[in-house]
């Protein structure tokens, strides 16, 4: 344990199959971890997300194991969003706030059992968790290094899945199965990052390699591939995801205080629960509520094919009021896809344009282009809640 | 020949404001007692091939808008960043900090789980307060009592960074300002060995505990500078931090000014309420239309001016300046590189600092050794081995070794060091490196200690005090010497200061040296090719 200046990053279980794939060589860190940016081929790994199926290494993604009597209680003094209403077996997504009020980040809440729950998400946050725990009774570990988890996507993954002889046809969206592998038990849920059919299957590092195997084999007659960060990417953009330090800063992180944001200011107040009881940030969010935020987070439709990242955004071409914080052109949608953080009022209007510097052969090509508020998810195929799902 | 300034001492703040001066079109001439330039920014070859760090010994502080102006790099200025560092505790272990912050989080959770996930917490909030902080460096404090232009357009500032922040930010900043080190600490981790590494910045160059309040400041006056723009990142001056006071030297020079070095100043002259020139030990004269002191407060006016030409409430709240030392160095030639028993070889650590105090409860007892008039039994030791990086201070394979101890008190139980207590402090910190790094005392083919005795002989540092001030709360921003001459002026018509014991304060910064001749170019309506503080983003 003392030698690991020697290796600042750490290698994930599947590490042995990934590496040997990366023909690209190409590698990002993610959270303390290398990771993958793509394998071969950009283009096909997208392709084989949309088109038949993916697989990619989850390892990286933050864990917590959330257990005792009262952790459900606890996690609604966490949350915004009712974590008592999760039924054992569900999953749901939610958010958690500082006491202003400011997202300190998302993440996906997995009840495993009336007294389980495990918490994955993009930061780390132990303090803040422990610190919530005070009064509960209820244990907070950090678990990220004890499971290795794969994401299954693409609508050929319940036929991937079928073959590799796991039966998920009467699994719904969010819901998650236990079953056994090779006498081990792993989780499978019906979720992920893609907004398109597929699965996270959850297992311990000493099934990692096997598991991986399993699953190439069993995907080959469908095309499987291992996917990067950067096809995930597009996808995830696509069903209008936004992920932390990347569409908005945690608060615990903004150093300038401007940029926390409220889940008012994210679109994300769908999921307060006015009702459950005190949560932490519920005051300051009620008087967000009565008062207006600052901020909103939108999905923009953008003239022409030029992609739009990190780009500024204007009022009426002049005054700035927002910034593109992902963007891409949607091969699923033929869209010019963003996701973008707008000053209100104007994120409802008409009035948006986008300034584009494109870069061709080296010379910026200084672009004004319209911008139109649109819903999300930009794609959004009916596959990806079929219960059973279709065979592609 | 009458020169247009008269700069006594080439520190590296004398050097500075001399250089502006001189680009500016001054003629100007710096008295420097010693043979050598810079101060306390020195390096001098002690031992044949070495060449040492003799006071400061690592670089952070120094603005780069003065490197920059004075063209510094041109002159041969090069700041090597280092990496992180380690603390080796009792028990045959150690904690590290890497810059990598994945491997560094790793590195704290093998102490406290909880606390490698504090870290980013912490440092935002640091770097907040950093980022309050650095605007006001390269600026003269406003006078809070006057109704001039520029001291109500500088309070103003001043007044719009406050509103700046949230209502809780403000509450922070206070608390900040005025709490210790250690309960500051308390507040993000729970480990005792990683609060003592983090603790560290709170006591250096410091009359105070990490459990006096005040000494969060201090650690913030450590965090605010940078290494090309990595903000609280300290590097190594190549070829000793006297390579700073080389180039300054050097640009000085360029710009036509002159060094007179090798004799002190006895006295500075003063006529009909304004200051003349100097009189030097021997009894020479340089004459100049203004003097401007790089000496401490102290010095300059409690031993170099009649005092019967100042006003006696300022000479009071001069001797009231707290200028009480705290600290001491050894600089060690070393025949090879040392060994840590507990750093695994080749280990990253050794190219950083090494310290052998693993709990903030032991370095408050070395301290309460300072307290009775005693250097500590136990001491708090910064060692750094700079040749570990670079490579032009040493021989191919040999080492130089840096080691800043706390505490050493300005006098020992009231009585004036002798050099028997000299060498036992030596002794003691030798003896406290040789129980980590067992072998360690047979490298050693030279040593020079210093206690605050050899610092003020030297340096002309009163008590020892390595800011010419010390940097708590009552001797900041506009109190800085002493409440009412903050501006760099004095009662004294034409005399000046431009010294650490000025606003901002202690450390190789430059910008007391700087600020000091913006005042001067000022009054004297001369342009200059001055950098304004870079703006934070
Ligand atoms: C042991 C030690 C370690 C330190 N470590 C660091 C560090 O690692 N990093 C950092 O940033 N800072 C460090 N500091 C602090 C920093 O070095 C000083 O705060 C800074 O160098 C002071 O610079 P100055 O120009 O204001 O004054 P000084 O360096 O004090 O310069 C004053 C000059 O005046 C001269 N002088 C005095 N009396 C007379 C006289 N009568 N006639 C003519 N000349 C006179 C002196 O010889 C000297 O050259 C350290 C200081 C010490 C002592």
């Amino acid at each position: 344990m003392k030698d690991h200046f020697h290796t600042p990053l750490r290698q994930t279980p599947f590490h042995p199959r990934t590496s040997a794939l990366n023909r690209l060589n190409q590698w990002g860190a993610w959270a303390g971890y290398t990771t993958a940016l793509a394998f071969d081929d950009e283009a096909m790994e997208y392709t084989a997300i949309r088109n038949g199926a993916s697989l990619y290494d989850l390892c990286p993604m933050v864990k917590y194991r959330i257990t005792g009597p009262d952790a459900a209680a606890y996690l609604n003094r966490l949350t915004i969003r009712n974590a008592a209403k999760l039924s054992v077996g569900g999953v749901h997504y939610t958010v958690w706030c500082d006491d202003a009020g400011k997202v300190l980040d998302d993440g996906t809440l997995f009840r495993h059992g009336a007294e389980d729950f495990m918490l994955c998400c993009q930061e780390r946050h132990l303090p803040w968790l422990l610190d919530s725990a005070t009064g509960y009774e209820v244990q907070v570990r950090e678990v990220t290094e004890e499971v290795a988890a794969l994401s299954l996507q693409g609508p050929c993954s319940a036929a991937v899945l079928q073959a590799a002889g796991f039966d998920m046809c009467n699994l719904r969206p969010f819901r998650m199965a236990k079953l056994g592998f090779e006498g081990v038990e792993i989780t499978i849920s019906r979720t992920g990052f893609t907004g398109d059919l597929g699965y996270e299957i959850w297992a311990t590092p000493a099934q990692a390699l096997p598991l991986w195997d399993a699953l190439m084999r069993a995907g080959a007659p469908w095309g499987i591939r291992p996917i990067g960060t950067s096809a995930l990417n597009l996808a995830r953009i696509e069903a209008g995801f936004i992920i932390t330090n990347m569409d908005f800063i945690p608060a615990d992180q903004a150093v300038r205080e401007d940029r926390a944001r409220s889940p008012f200011e994210l679109s994300l107040d769908w999921m307060i629960d006015w009702e459950k009881g005190h949560f932490t940030g519920r005051r300051a969010l009620l008087a967000e509520k009565a008062r207006g935020s600052s901020w909103a987070l939108v999905g923009l439709d953008i003239e022409g094919n030029v992609s739009a990242e990190g780009s500024l955004i204007y009022h009426n071409r002049k005054t700035e009021v927002g910034h593109v914080t992902a963007a891409a052109w949607s091969p699923a949608t033929k869209r010019n896809i963003a996701l973008a953080q707008v000053r209100r009022p104007h994120h409802t209007g008409d009035t948006l344009w986008v300034e584009v510097y494109a870069l061709r052969e080296l010379q910026y090509h200084k672009l004004m282009l319209r911008a139109h508020v649109t819903e999300r998810p930009f794609f959004a195929p009916a596959r990806r809640r079929a219960t059973p799902p279709g065979a592609f | 020949m009458i020169y247009d300034a008269v700069i006594i001492g080439a520190g590296h703040n004398g050097l500075v404001t001399g250089a502006y001066l001189a680009r500016a079109g001054m003629k100007v001439c710096i008295v420097e007692k010693n043979d050598w330039i810079g101060g306390a920014a020195v390096s001098r070859e002690l031992y044949p091939g070495f060449t040492y760090s003799n006071c400061s010994y690592v670089s952070s502080l120094f603005r780069p808008e003065i490197m920059r102006d004075l063209e510094l790099p041109k002159h041969g200025l090069q700041i090597l960043p280092y990496e992180g560092g380690a603390v080796l505790t009792r028990d045959g272990g150690y904690l590290a900090m890497f810059r990598d912050h994945d491997a560094n989080r790793r590195e704290f959770a093998r102490h406290s789980p909880r606390d490698a996930e504090a870290y980013d917490r912490y440092s935002r909030d640091i770097l907040r307060h950093c980022r309050f902080i650095r605007p006001l460096l390269m600026r003269t404090p406003p006078d809070p009592s006057s109704f001039r232009p520029r001291d109500l357009s500088e309070l103003a500032f001043l007044g719009r960074q406050m509103f700046d922040l949230s209502e809780t930010r403000i509450y922070e900043m206070i608390r900040f300002w005025t709490m210790s080190i250690s309960d500051y600490l308390d507040e993000y981790f729970e480990n005792p060995v990683i609060k003592a590494y983090l603790a560290v910045s709170a006591i250096i160059g410091t009359a105070l505990g990490p459990m006096s309040p005040g000494s969060a400041y201090v650690l913030l006056h450590h965090y605010m500078g940078d290494v090309d723009g990595n903000v609280g990142a300290w590097g190594f001056a190549r070829g000793g931090m006297g390579s700073i006071s080389r180039a300054l030297g050097a640009s000085f020079a360029a710009a036509g000014g002159e060094i007179r070095a090798g004799k002190g100043v006895e006295r500075i002259l003063v006529a009909g309420g304004q200051a003349k020139g100097v009189v030097l030990e021997g009894g020479d004269e340089v004459l100049g239309h203004r003097v401007i002191s790089n000496m401490d407060v102290k010095r300059t006016f409690l031993k170099h001016v009649d005092e019967a030409q100042l006003p006696a409430g300022f000479v009071k709240k001069v001797r009231n300046f707290k200028t009480r030392g705290s600290s001491g160095k050894l600089n060690i030639a070393l025949d090879a590189a040392p060994r840590f028993t507990a750093l695994p070889d080749g280990a990253p650590m050794y190219r950083g600092d090494l310290h052998f105090t693993d709990s903030i409860e032991r370095m408050e007892r070395a301290y309460d050794d300072w307290k009775s008039g005693r250097f500590s039994r136990d001491p708090f030791q910064d060692v750094m081995i700079p040749t570990m990086i670079d490579p032009t201070m040493t021989p191919p394979g040999k080492h130089f070794m840096s080691c800043f101890v706390q505490y050493a008190p300005p006098r020992i139980a009231g009585a004036e060091w002798t050099d028997a207590d000299r060498d036992a402090f030596g002794q003691t910190c030798i003896n406290q490196i040789e129980t980590y790094a067992p072998g360690f005392k047979d490298l050693i083919l030279h040593m020079e200690v210093r206690t605050p005795r050899e610092l003020e002989a030297e340096v002309g540092l009163t008590e020892g005090n390595i800011f010419q001030g010390e940097l708590t709360f009552d001797q900041l921003l506009f109190n800085r010497p002493v409440p009412g001459y903050a501006q760099y002026r004095s009662p004294i018509k034409d005399l000046w200061m431009c010294g650490s014991s000025t606003h901002p304060g202690g450390g190789v910064m430059g910008a007391p040296g700087r600020n000091a001749a913006a005042e001067v170019l000022r009054e004297a309506r001369l342009g200059s090719d001055m950098s304004d503080a870079y703006a934070v983003l």
